[in-house]
């Protein structure tokens, strides 16, 4: 039953998964070569370690195949995520291992078949759907050939970096990636999980997936931290970075804080000309999902009102990630008129290149 | 207003500093290329004693990877939590205000100039007379 | 001349008369070695000569600094250099002077900097830790009883760190037992549990202050460039740390046991409560050792100190952190000498009950550490 408040409007729904199953779906976009290396030498399971399919918090009970993987079917997305929620959008990031892959050509091959996969089997076949470009940004050089590649298909609206990958996302050796990019209208879209390239946590490995899951949200805090300091939002003052599936409650006192440390260390970075809240609440963007909620609808108001911004958060399902219960997508606290703005304002200003879609 | 001699004319260097008590209140006096500054030991944020802080320049930059330093010796860091500090003005640098996103303008401009604080040290007004220098206060 | 955009701010007389005449603990305060030679005494000679030649061996790229330089010399204040020489909190008459009796200050928790817990050769930093307690005990707490010392363990070698806990047991001049922070594994990893376990039975907190150094990247999602980034960094892994005890279910271990996270504020500590609530209601197959929400620990087990303090632009922002977390979790602290203390008399602006003063500056870390 849809308890969602019909006089919403459909929105965009800014992070669906849809799944590759398996190299065997990609063989058809790979070159010759491609495919007889992935064929000989049984290539296959660059599914994310950061999302393992078979837990149930990475694909909600009612949105699978028993056994199944989640994600993999178009005609379930259309009706779980699409018709499911009335979003007029919804934008694909999927989430197949092309940026834990050390050889950069055969990460740079996959990203292109990634890309080539989504476009058939995906956008071409469902008008409502976007999606972000797959690219191995292992090197600059390959992600920036890639983008220019799908920069002339108006349904890629973002490039898809992961939070925790070899250096944190602020660095310089992704600075070709943002410049094209900003070229192209794309934002960038850093979606929780590893390349393992280091430990979950600075602390070292937890034992368990919670633990993970959890230090998700560290990771976001640290890119943000470099993303300011190092001066990307000087440099590329037309680039929206949108934060996906990083929760977002961690945000006023991660601000705080940086504020803080900043005024006593200005002199470093001296570039950075504004508090690093203000940065952030111009260029950064947030994911609905997941809400990790406070206790009640006016702990969240409070929380929402220490953002100081109603522009900041982008409405998303994280299909099929369970992050709600059958249609309970919205946490209490959200005034109507707040997730009008979520729903499609806030979205559409995130992404330049819907505006064109929602003419 | 009075008028209160804190050092004899020629005993602060360039570059130098010294604190005087005046009305039981701690000021600090610098000289800056033969030119005198008076402010009060106190920095606004946490109470720390501001003059005693080291002498820096002013860093700017155009654009990541580009700095420049102006100023040398013209401001003031302060010892606790590094607050810089216009000594010929008193005004404090880096916005900490949270202002909500509506009220600020979007566009960017690229380092040319920074934000300025709104905590001011106070300043008093320095004179050199004859043989003295002079604080009113 | 007033500025364009600014407002003259009169710096005003110390806040408020009632904080002067409170009666403060402050839960983290940094004596430091005067030199490295000054724990020679405390060591057998075989480390004397060891140490000469080979000195310290860490996992840091530098002999003898940081590879984020920090913004002031030894971190701290620029004012805090003793006047008789030594590092800034390594002269006990200059910290009398500076902080202990101006503040009023009844009790003073000591983090000392430095361990031999992140010491690539164990013998030696097992020896390096007896002899720091040693050190603290002579110099330290036998000198000024206001100070109160942390028991600093070779927590990589949980067995000798049970016997150095064993070894000032009962002595009332160490009030807690201290670890790195960036030790090899989480620290809520089963083989620290020992350590754990030793001092639950004698009553003493486990004092984390952000510290150490395991060879992993200062974050999850690499190595930062710059200081800024890097000081902020240590106080996310702060919160990595506490999820760790958490959920790999010390507190479900020893119920008793009191942990204290040092250095990293609090207002983060309701936001990572809610996350790790929300998904361990969709992932509690995998840790069926936990009986309760997590969120419950955050307020049953573990106290935080408050510096640095957190400056949002309405300070009251800082009592909705705090009606969240409770009024007993909160232990005040300057971190002095550091460069980012906070001044007992003017940092918390917030608004304040006189039994909420007294509970943050004194009455929470009277009960949490069993002080007179």
């Amino acid at each position: 039953m849809n308890t969602m408040n019909m006089a919403l409007p459909g929105g965009i729904d800014c992070d669906v998964h849809p799944a590759l199953p398996g190299m065997q779906a990609l063989l058809p976009y790979l070159d010759a070569y491609w495919q007889e290396q992935v064929t000989v030498r049984g290539i296959d399971g660059l599914d994310l370690a950061s999302f393992p399919l078979q837990m149930e918090a990475h694909g909600r009970r009612d949105w699978r195949e028993p056994g199944g993987k989640p994600g993999t079917s178009l005609e379930r997305l259309q009706r779980d995520a699409l018709d499911g929620f009335g979003s007029r959008l919804a934008i694909c990031n999927p989430l197949y291992g092309v940026l834990a892959i050390y050889n950069e050509h055969f990460a740079a091959a996959v990203a292109r078949a990634m890309n080539d996969w989504i476009t058939a089997e995906w956008l071409d076949r469902e008008p409502r759907l976007r999606a972000s470009i797959t690219v191995a940004a292992q090197s600059a050089e390959h992600a920036v050939d890639e983008i220019e590649r799908r920069a002339g298909d108006a349904r890629f609206v973002q490039v898809l970096l992961l939070a925790q990958d070899e250096a944190p996302l602020g660095n310089r050796r992704y600075w070709p990636i943002y410049a094209a990019a900003e070229r192209h209208g794309l934002s960038i879209g850093v979606h929780a999980g590893s390349t393992f390239r280091h430990a979950t946590t600075s602390n070292g490995w937890p034992s368990y997936h919670l633990e993970d899951y959890a230090a998700h949200s560290q990771a976001f805090q640290s890119n943000l931290l470099s993303l300011v300091h190092e001066g990307v939002f000087n440099k590329f003052p037309a680039l929206k970075f949108v934060l996906i599936e990083s929760g977002f409650t961690w945000l006023p006192a991660f601000m705080w804080r940086a504020n803080k440390t900043w005024r006593g260390v200005r002199a470093e970075v001296p570039w950075v000309d504004r508090a690093p809240g203000e940065l952030i609440r111009d260029h950064v963007r947030f994911t609905l999902q997941p809400t990790d909620s406070p206790p009640t609808g006016e702990d969240m108001e409070r929380l929402l009102e220490q953002i100081g911004s109603d522009d900041m958060l982008l409405f998303s399902t994280d299909y099929p990630h369970w992050q709600f219960d059958g249609q309970n997508v919205w946490p209490a606290g959200f005034s109507d008129a707040l997730k009008r703005r979520v729903l499609v304002d806030n979205p559409r200003n995130a992404y330049p290149r819907l505006k064109e879609a929602l003419q | 207003m009075a008028r209160h001699i804190v050092a004899a004319a020629g005993e602060i260097l360039p570059g130098g500093r010294k604190l005087v008590t005046i009305r039981g209140r701690e000021i600090g006096i610098f000289n800056l290329g033969g030119e005198y500054f008076a402010l009060l030991n106190r920095c606004p944020h946490q109470g720390a004693e501001l003059c005693k802080g080291t002498l820096i320049g002013l860093a700017t930059s155009r654009e990541p990877g580009h700095f420049e330093l102006t100023r040398r010796f013209e401001m003031l860091k302060c010892p606790w939590h590094g607050w810089e500090y216009d000594i010929r003005t008193g005004q404090s640098w880096c916005d900490p205000n949270d202002t909500k996103v509506r009220a600020y303008p979007v566009t960017v401009e690229h380092g040319a100039t920074l934000v300025k604080g709104p905590f001011v040290a106070e300043t008093f007004q320095v004179a050199v007379e004859q043989d003295y220098i002079v604080v009113e206060m | 001349m007033t500025p364009e955009d600014g407002r003259t701010v009169v710096a005003e007389a110390p806040a408020s008369a009632s904080r002067s005449k409170l009666k403060l603990i402050d839960c983290d305060v940094h004596h430091a070695l005067r030199s490295s030679k000054d724990l020679l005494p405390y060591m057998a000679s075989r480390w004397h000569a060891h140490l000469e030649e080979f000195g310290r061996h860490r996992p840091v790229p530098f002999t003898a600094a940081s590879p984020y330089p920090k913004t002031a010399p030894a971190l701290s204040r620029t004012d805090s250099w003793p006047p008789n020489g030594g590092p800034p909190g390594s002269d006990l008459a200059f910290m009398q002077e500076q902080l202990l009796d101006p503040y009023n200050i009844e009790y003073a928790m000591l983090h000392l900097l430095m361990s031999g817990m992140d010491e690539r050769n164990q013998d030696l930093g097992n020896a390096t830790c007896s002899a720091i307690n040693d050190w603290q005990y002579e110099h330290w707490t036998q000198k000024d009883k206001r100070l109160k010392a942390a028991i600093v363990v070779p927590g990589e070698d949980p067995p000798a760190a049970v016997r150095e806990i064993e070894r000032w047991a009962g002595n009332p001049d160490f009030a807690q037992v201290s670890l790195v922070t960036h030790a090899i594994e989480p620290l809520g990893r089963r083989r620290y549990w020992p350590i754990y376990e030793a001092a639950a039975a004698l009553g003493l907190p486990i004092g984390l202050h952000s510290s150490g150094n395991n060879g992993h990247a200062v974050t999850s999602a690499g190595w930062c460039s710059y200081y800024v980034e890097e000081q902020h960094n240590v106080a996310l892994s702060q919160q990595n740390l506490a999820i760790s005890l958490v959920c790999e279910g010390v507190f479900e271990r020893f119920p008793a046991l009191k942990a204290v996270v040092i250095e990293a504020g609090f207002v983060w500590v309701p936001s990572v409560a809610w996350r790790l609530d929300q998904h361990w209601a969709r992932m509690r197959g995998e840790v069926p050792h936990l009986s309760k929400k997590p969120s419950e620990y955050f307020r049953q087990n573990i106290w935080y100190t408050s510096q640095p303090s957190d400056e949002p632009e309405n300070p009251e922002y800082l009592r909705q952190s705090l009606d969240w977390l409770g009024w007993d979790r909160l232990l005040f602290a300057t971190d002095y000498p550091h460069w980012d203390m906070d001044n007992p008399e003017q940092a918390l602006k917030f608004r304040m009950s006189e039994a909420e003063q007294r509970q943050i500056f004194a009455e929470n870390a009277r009960a949490v550490y069993g002080l007179a």
